[in-house]
């Protein structure tokens, strides 16, 4: 089985947010909640650089340990589920991410936010594959249908990639070798306690 | 001679424009891209982009710029989230076991030792005397059902999916644990209230004085059967009373942060809000634990201070005997003295 990854190469990123807009219109995400979004560093100077990140899918994922509710799955592609009929909505895998990748409609007052709504590597939840449940609960199934993360597929730069770690690692290898440059594989550090050795 | 000027002007404007495109061909001619990376600028790309490591260097975690409403969207990387992780998960239920079951050990081995504080028969025995009016057990009993719930359900949140999952499943489980977050984020009003209305109503017998001292000295009637002398509350009371007001307060401050996420702190300060919150808490719970205990099962007679309101005058006579002296001298004959047969009388 694949170990499957994101990684965004900020050398092509050219900030123009197709990745969230796609995956909004993909999986019908509420109004408020992003799943994907492109934060421009070091805005306006030189040197600018725009990543955009999602729920990373982490090796040891921080979610899944300080779930109270244990909602948390890992499927045997390495992607980070979690079952919204578990989920109690109280924020805490907020606090542990490291890339800001839980969301929650907001429901009620005092902070009783809704059940979390996270990247689901476009491949659904716990329901079974390209139900209709699990259409309402997590968006479409893309990996079910032999596809990869939507917001990778239609990067009009190649900038995001998507799929196999090892795979896409060597891609982006090949990418620096050949135009001798790369601000690095933003997050793997933090997400899968390696980075890409070029 | 204004249209003359006019005209050399635009001239100039004109000519400069067009020279430009010129002027900067044979420059480009001369970079081209070359092999080792260089761009038609003459710079790397490479040597002034912002990357990860540099960025940690300055800070501790990575944000930026972002298009969207949400602030906290623009954070990148904040890997203090996996430093939050391995509090949570590796060093809290130890510490929160080590605390808990360290307290009812603790009490445990206390009774085994000094087994149930009685008091000594006097003449005074089946009289009663008013402690705590009907406002005082409300407040007192308001702020408790509070406070024991919200242990519970805080408990919950750290020990639930390892002592209660097991046993009635992930569905059944997430649906009490749903439960038990609404009660602990509602609970959290009354209980705060009745942090405050305790605080107004009894502090002004929870100042600590030289008579304190003189009780800690003593051993507060713990140890041996000589009871030293107490007004209202004594030292271990006041020990309390200034625990429930300054865990209370340190709850109620870290647990609005919480009820208001993000409304004044950052992912960092919640991520603090967080280890607080359920360090002190743990703490209280155990406290809260010594509490009942001398207050029920530890001491005979004492329950019926916050159960039905009076006491035993021999019972007050002996802990509180300065209160005593006072109250009587206030009224000898008056409402805070019932008959001695209560039973009869009510």
């Amino acid at each position: 089985m694949a170990r499957m990854k994101f990684l965004c190469d900020a050398d092509r990123c050219i900030e123009c947010n197709a990745c969230v807009t796609a995956c909004k219109n993909e999986h019908e995400v509420p109004w408020g909640i992003n799943r994907r979004r492109v934060v421009t560093l070091n805005d306006g100077k030189p040197g600018e650089r725009s990543v955009s990140m999602a729920c990373m899918h982490c090796t040891d994922a921080p979610c899944a340990a300080v779930c109270p509710v244990n909602c948390f799955y890992t499927t045997a592609d390495a992607v980070v589920l979690h079952s919204k009929d578990i989920c109690i909505g109280c924020g805490y895998c907020f606090y542990a991410c490291p890339f800001g990748a839980p969301q929650y409609p907001r429901v009620g007052n005092f902070g009783s936010r809704g059940k979390m709504d996270k990247c689901t590597y476009c491949s659904g939840g716990p329901e079974p594959d390209l139900s209709v449940a699990e259409y309402e609960k997590y968006g479409s199934n893309r990996l079910a249908e032999g596809k990869l993360p939507l917001c990778a597929e239609m990067c009009s730069t190649k900038a995001l990639l998507a799929g196999d770690g090892e795979m896409i690692a060597e891609i982006y290898k090949q990418r620096v070798i050949k135009r001798g440059y790369g601000s690095g594989a933003w997050g793997w550090k933090t997400a899968y306690r390696e980075t890409v050795a070029i | 001679m204004r249209r003359a000027v006019t005209l050399l002007s635009t001239l100039v404007v004109a000519t400069t424009l067009l020279a430009a495109p010129a002027a900067f061909e044979p420059a480009q001619a001369q970079n081209p891209i070359t092999q080792d990376g260089q761009n038609p600028m003459g710079a790397k790309p490479t040597a002034d982009s912002v990357n990860e490591e540099f960025l940690f260097k300055n800070a501790d975690k990575i944000t930026g710029r972002i298009s969207i409403p949400d602030r906290k969207a623009a954070n990148l990387i904040q890997p203090q989230g996996r430093e939050y992780q391995s509090f949570r998960e590796h060093y809290l239920p130890w510490i929160g076991a080590a605390f808990i079951l360290g307290m009812i050990g603790a009490l445990g081995a206390f009774f085994l030792w000094r087994g149930r504080i009685l008091t000594e028969h006097s003449q005074e025995s089946g009289r009663k005397i008013l402690r705590f009016n009907t406002f005082e057990r409300f407040t007192h009993w308001m702020t408790a059902v509070c406070f024991i719930i919200l242990s519970l359900s805080g408990l919950n949140y750290i020990f639930g999916k390892r002592l209660l999952m097991p046993l009635i499943g992930p569905e059944a489980f997430g649906a009490l644990a749903q439960w038990a977050k609404y009660s602990h984020v509602y609970l959290a009003w009354p209980f705060m209230f009745g942090v405050v209305m305790m605080f107004v109503v009894w502090i002004k017998d929870n100042i600590p004085n030289r008579l304190d001292w003189a009780w800690i000295k003593a051993g507060g009637g713990f140890i041996g059967n000589k009871h030293p002398h107490a007004a209202r509350f004594n030292a271990g009371q006041k020990g309390v009373f200034w625990m429930v007001a300054g865990f209370g307060v340190a709850m109620s401050l870290t647990g609005l942060m919480m009820l208001f996420p993000f409304a004044l702190l950052d992912i960092n300060g919640m991520q603090v809000m967080q280890v607080i919150h359920s360090l002190i808490g743990i703490t209280f719970i155990a406290g809260i634990l010594a509490h009942i205990y001398i207050g029920t099962l530890g001491m005979k007679g004492a329950y019926d201070a916050m159960g039905s309101g009076k006491v035993d005058l021999a019972w007050a006579r002996a802990h509180h005997d300065l209160w005593v002296e006072q109250e009587q001298a206030k009224t000898a004959s008056g409402p805070q003295l019932t008959g001695r047969h209560p039973a009869a009388a009510e």
